[in-house]
Formats: structure tokens, C-alpha cells, sequence
């Protein structure tokens, strides 16, 4: 494929080329935080910015989403009759994805697109996205993408690959969706510096010293890991809070809730996390993880373990280190992942 | 692309209370839309989503058979708010219905077998629904005895009593019912369940097989029955339930370690669960 050449100064012109065809999404500020949202009029993303704090796992399942309609006016036809809701399935361009969250989209596909179900409004959002990424130069001290199976010029679920060389940036067409977004942003000064991407790329891989092990894990029965000596001691400060699952952008676990007003009513679905007693909580009172410790267990030996062992891609982490800096009682996945692995190594 | 979420609307056909306490209610439903029965095509041992606009859904084990057709069949116990909502609807009343949903028991492997179900309370509805399907002339010179052990507290909480009453008159299906305490005008077992498994069951061999399904402490006492009688872990057959969402594998609650109980499961052999930790 490809590589374009951006010039800083054009990139506004470009950006506003593709407002007619795309709906752009990117980084911008709201409040004190970055975050992936629509951009407004001759809004632009913050793409040199190192990440967002939540992931953009947003942009095609929205915290909040509504997915059929009802109504119950006996009046009408076809009262009770639930039905799904159009959705707008027209062409989005997001800008600054990082390679990590680009990864987590690929892995996430994988629960909403399988053979036997597909899930309409993941896979229709999905595809209506072009997602145009940003290598990452410059990573943070909690990034570990390079042991997870992923690395800073990742190209896995980007069309784009855009890397910052100071006054103008190298955009490298991925997928054909990628190069038809460049020509019609306008952006065709073909660049001859795909060496100089080799070259970068190596650089910023040599700056992410902070790694995970992985080897032994898939060759330990499940069970053997679930009985680890260690969880009691991994959870002990856990608050269940939830955050590191809100912002991780691999966790895709969702509630389906119905509400009414008046005579017309949603069925939405919101995002769930595995730290919650509700989320598990049977009608009878029973609860299969009752304890701090079952959820803990289950959130690390979901991603670690059984995601693992189910798809063969894996882990299902992407090292974007959210939770890691997130987490209020600074519980480190990388810790939990290293006892897991040598625990699976040594017994 | 099909929409996994939306469910097929039906008619609420006939309401019945299924027990003397009143808890359960028997509901026949049939399908406002030409060709929906088709699609809901379903093997015994599945489950669907009972979805009702404004309450929201519930899993349900489908308790009429493949070979019944026109309508199909739900057991429902008056528990959470969609079943509380459910037991207060009438005859007539417009809701959906989702699925089928899950696996089945395993008829491939069990065609060529002797059957023998273990059932308690209000856990027989799949069960029926499996040995209606054996019954059926068409299917029953393709399994070799079926013995069945059905136990409840009182006589009034067996379910489907006249479906049982006459199932025992026929010499190719063995009934043992049970109940827990003497009561009047009762001529068959009275004791738990598991003790009559093991006083009338059939051995196990290779060419048996045992369908356990029931309340978690009736499972309890049969699994030992069930290893003394010769049963081995791949011959027992049991139906898991944990609170689900989706139903379809992807909104992540009711897992048993890699196992999704609404898509890999709910039926999972005693083989398979020795697997997982026991997370439901």
C-alpha cells in the first residue's frame, strides 16, 4: 500500500473535505478529559494526544444504546409488538484511534460477529466506520502493547496508519476504505519514506519496557488456575467498583433494560460490568460469584484465561494500560497476568 | 442481517394453573405471523426468551415437543418481575417470544439408548417435552427403555399429572412418580427422589443413558445414585440455568469458566461441568 504525505498546514482543509461524505469522530476535549466524540463544525481532533480515558469502544457500542421499540397504546395495530429501531449506518471517519484500541475493536468482533449470531448494531456501526489510526512515538509508562500480541504501529482494525514526523505527518493506506478516505480528503503527495516508518517503528517498540508474560497460560487446565492460592490476596482491596471494565477497551458485557413512557417504550442496552453482585444475582437469591473474590477471578481469568483458550488469538487485553492507571486501589493486570503465567508454569 | 433481539410476536393461546399452590402457571402461545413457527423450530431440551414489552425478558426451558405442532408451550414459576407480570396476563394478550435458544439433549447420541430421567418440582418442563418426543410413533423404536423418575412434595405439585397418569399406563415407558410424604389417594412411591432413582433405575452401561434435571439439592443427592448405579461422567446428562441476558453468547454474565450456559449449554454433560468451576 501507499504511503501519503499530510502536510500539517493542509490537514484542516483535508478534514473539512471529508465533513460532507463522513461524519468525523476524534479526540477533542470535554470538561477535563479527552474523549471519542462527533465533531462538531470545523471542530478538529486532538491526535497528537496520547489517549482518551475512556476507549473509544464507544464509537460502535455506545455506553448507552437503544435497540428496539414498543408500544403499548391498544389503540394501535401493533401494540406489543416489539420491533427494532433504525439506526444511522452512514459512513464515519474517527481520526486518532490509537493502535491498541484499533487491536481491541478485532478482538471485540469476535463476540459480536460470530457464525452462529450476529450482533446488527455492532457489526453495521463497525462497518460504517473508517477508523484512521495514530502510531504511538512517545508511549506512557503503563503501556505494554508490544507483549499482548499488539505494538505501537499495529495496523490490526485500522484502515490508516498515520505517524506525527514533525511538520507533516505519513499516512499509510491499510484497507481499501483507508485509500478511498485519503483521496477524498485530497491528501495524494505520495511520500517515499516507508523506510523511515521501519526506522521509527523500531524506535518506539525499544521505548516499551513494560511487558507481560503469556506463554504458560494456555497449556494449564482451566480449573488449576481458578483454584491459584493467589485470588484471595488479588482482590483483597478490590472495591468493585467497575472502572477498570468501563474503561477497558476489550470489555464488552452488557445489560438489556426495557423503559416505558407512557404508552411507548425502548429496549436498550447499557454496558455491564463483571464486577457488579447484580450481574450475576439469580431470581432465587442465589449468587454464583457472591464474592469480591469470584468477580475478581472472573474479569482476569475471562481476559487471561478462557478468552485464551476460546478463540486461540490470544489474550484478550491489548496493553493500553487504562486500567492500570485507573484502577482507585491500584490493582495492575501486568502483576495479576506475571502470577497467572508463573503460577502455570510452576505447579 | 438477522436481528437476534427481536422477538417473534405471539398470542397468549390458554393459561393453566400447573400446581395446587397456584405458583405455576401452564401457557400455550401461537404465533401471530405465518412462518414464525417454522423458524422457532426447536429440539427438546432448548429454551427461549420470554420477552414481554416494558418488563423485559426471561429464560424459559420450552416444555411442549418438536412433535407438537401449533402452538408452543412454557412452565413458568411466579419469581421476578417479568414472571410475577406474566402470571397476572391474560388469554389474548400480544408478547414476543425469542429463540430457540441453547442446545438440546443430545439425540444423536442418545437415539439406540436406554433413557433414564431423573425429574423434580418444577424442573420436568424439558423433560416433558423429551419424552413426548420419544413417545411419539414416529420416534419411539429409536430408543430402547425409558424409565422415568419424577418426584414433587404433594401430589398437587407434579406437573403435567394427567399427561403422567396416562404415560403409566403404556408398557413402553416406565413411570415412578413420588412424593415426599404419605399422602391419601396416592398408589405410587412415596420418598425422595434420588432414593427411588436407586431402588427402581435401571444400571448403567453403555447403552444408557441418565437425564438429570431438578432443584440443585435433588442433583445433589442423585449424582452418588446415579456413580452407584454404573452411570460413568459422559452418561449423565444435566440442564444448567444461570441469569442470562442475551440468551445468544455475547452480553458475558452467565459463563462457567469458557462455557456460555445460553449458548454452549444450558445442556452440558456431568463430564463437561467437572470441567468448569461451578459458577452457577
Amino acid at each position: 500500500m501507499k504511503v501519503i504525505k499530510i502536510d500539517k498546514t493542509k490537514w484542516a482543509e483535508g478534514l473539512n473535505k471529508l465533513r460532507s461524505d463522513y461524519q468525523l469522530i476524534g479526540p477533542v476535549k470535554k470538561d477535563k478529559y479527552h474523549d471519542f466524540q462527533m465533531l462538531g463544525k470545523d471542530q478538529l481532533p486532538d491526535v497528537e494526544l496520547l489517549n482518551t480515558r475512556m476507549s473509544p469502544k464507544s464509537v460502535v457500542f455506545p455506553q448507552s444504546e437503544v435497540m428496539l421499540e414498543y408500544s403499548l397504546d391498544e389503540t394501535k395495530e401493533d401494540h406489543h409488538i416489539i420491533k427494532e429501531v433504525e439506526k444511522d449506518a452512514s459512513p464515519r471517519a474517527v481520526f486518532g484511534i490509537r493502535p491498541c484500541d484499533a487491536k481491541a475493536l478485532m478482538l471485540v468482533k469476535l463476540n459480536f460477529d460470530t457464525s452462529d449470531y450476529k450482533d446488527p448494531y455492532w457489526i453495521k456501526a463497525f462497518e460504517a466506520s473508517t477508523f484512521i489510526g495514530m502510531a504511538c512515538d512517545d508511549p506512557a509508562s503503563t503501556c505494554f502493547c508490544t507483549s499482548t500480541g499488539c505494538g505501537p504501529y499495529n495496523e490490526e482494525g485500522l484502515d490508516v496508519l498515520m505517524i506525527d514526523v514533525g511538520d507533516h505527518y505519513l499516512a499509510k493506506g491499510i484497507t481499501e476504505k483507508g485509500e478511498k478516505l485519503l483521496k477524498t480528503a485530497g491528501w495524494e503527495d505520495t511520500s517515499d519514506d516507508a523506510s523511515l516508518i521501519e526506522s521509527k517503528k523500531g524506535e518506539a517498540e525499544a521505548k516499551i519496557t513494560s511487558k507481560v508474560a503469556t506463554e504458560n497460560l494456555k497449556d494449564k487446565a482451566i480449573l488449576d488456575l481458578y483454584e491459584a492460592p493467589f485470588w484471595e490476596d488479588t482482590a483483597f482491596s478490590c472495591l468493585n467498583c467497575g472502572t477498570c471494565t468501563y474503561v477497558c477497551p476489550t470489555c464488552w458485557c452488557f445489560d438489556i433494560q426495557d423503559e416505558t413512557h407512557g404508552k411507548k417504550g425502548i429496549r436498550m442496552r447499557n454496558w455491564d460490568s463483571c464486577m457488579f453482585p447484580l450481574f450475576t444475582l439469580h431470581t432465587t437469591g442465589h449468587n454464583p460469584r457472591e464474592t469480591q473474590i469470584h468477580r475478581v477471578r472472573q474479569r482476569f481469568m475471562h481476559k487471561l484465561k478462557y478468552f485464551t483458550d476460546k478463540y486461540e488469538k490470544g489474550i484478550m487485553c491489548v496493553g493500553c494500560g487504562r486500567c492500570v492507571r485507573l484502577c482507585p486501589v491500584n490493582i495492575d493486570i501486568r502483576t495479576v497476568c506475571d502470577k497467572m503465567n508463573n503460577y502455570a508454569a510452576s505447579s | 442481517m438477522i436481528n437476534p433481539y427481536v422477538p417473534y410476536p405471539v398470542r397468549i393461546d390458554d393459561i393453566q394453573i400447573a400446581t395446587e399452590d397456584k405458583s405455576l402457571k401452564t401457557f400455550k402461545f401461537v404465533f401471530l405471523n405465518e412462518g414464525d413457527e417454522e423458524k422457532f423450530a426447536y429440539k427438546a431440551g432448548q429454551f427461549a426468551e420470554l420477552s414481554i414489552p416494558g418488563k423485559g425478558e426471561i429464560p424459559i426451558g420450552i416444555a411442549s415437543s418438536p412433535v407438537e405442532k401449533g402452538f408452543v408451550m412454557f412452565t413458568v414459576f411466579k419469581a421476578g418481575v417479568v414472571t410475577s407480570h406474566l402470571h397476572n396476563m391474560k388469554v389474548g394478550d400480544i408478547m414476543g417470544i425469542r429463540g430457540p435458544l441453547g442446545n438440546w439433549y443430545p439425540w444423536d447420541i442418545l437415539e439406540g439408548k436406554n433413557i433414564f430421567i431423573i425429574g423434580g418440582g418444577f424442573a420436568f418442563t424439558t423433560l416433558r417435552s423429551s419424552i413426548v418426543y420419544m413417545l411419539d410413533p414416529a420416534n419411539r423404536d429409536k430408543f430402547g427403555t425409558i424409565d422415568v423418575v419424577y418426584g414433587a412434595r404433594t401430589p398437587g405439585m407434579l406437573l403435567y399429572k394427567d399427561e403422567l397418569i396416562e404415560w403409566g399406563k403404556r408398557d413402553d415407558i416406565n413411570m415412578h412418580l413420588t412424593i415426599d410424604r404419605e399422602a391419601p389417594d396416592w398408589d405410587y412411591h412415596v420418598g425422595m427422589g434420588p432414593n427411588i432413582a436407586e431402588k427402581v433405575g435401571p444400571k448403567g452401561d453403555e447403552k444408557t443413558f441418565a437425564i438429570a434435571c431438578g432443584p440443585p439439592i435433588m442433583i445433589k443427592f442423585t449424582l452418588p445414585v446415579l456413580e452407584k448405579l454404573g452411570y460413568s461422567n459422559d452418561q449423565i446428562i444435566l440442564s444448567l440455568e444461570n441469569r442470562m441476558k442475551c440468551g445468544i453468547g455475547m452480553c458475558g454474565r452467565c459463563n462457567i469458566g469458557k462455557e456460555l450456559v445460553c449458548k454452549d449449554g444450558p445442556v452440558f454433560t456431568l463430564a463437561e461441568i467437572n470441567q468448569t468451576p461451578r459458577e452457577y
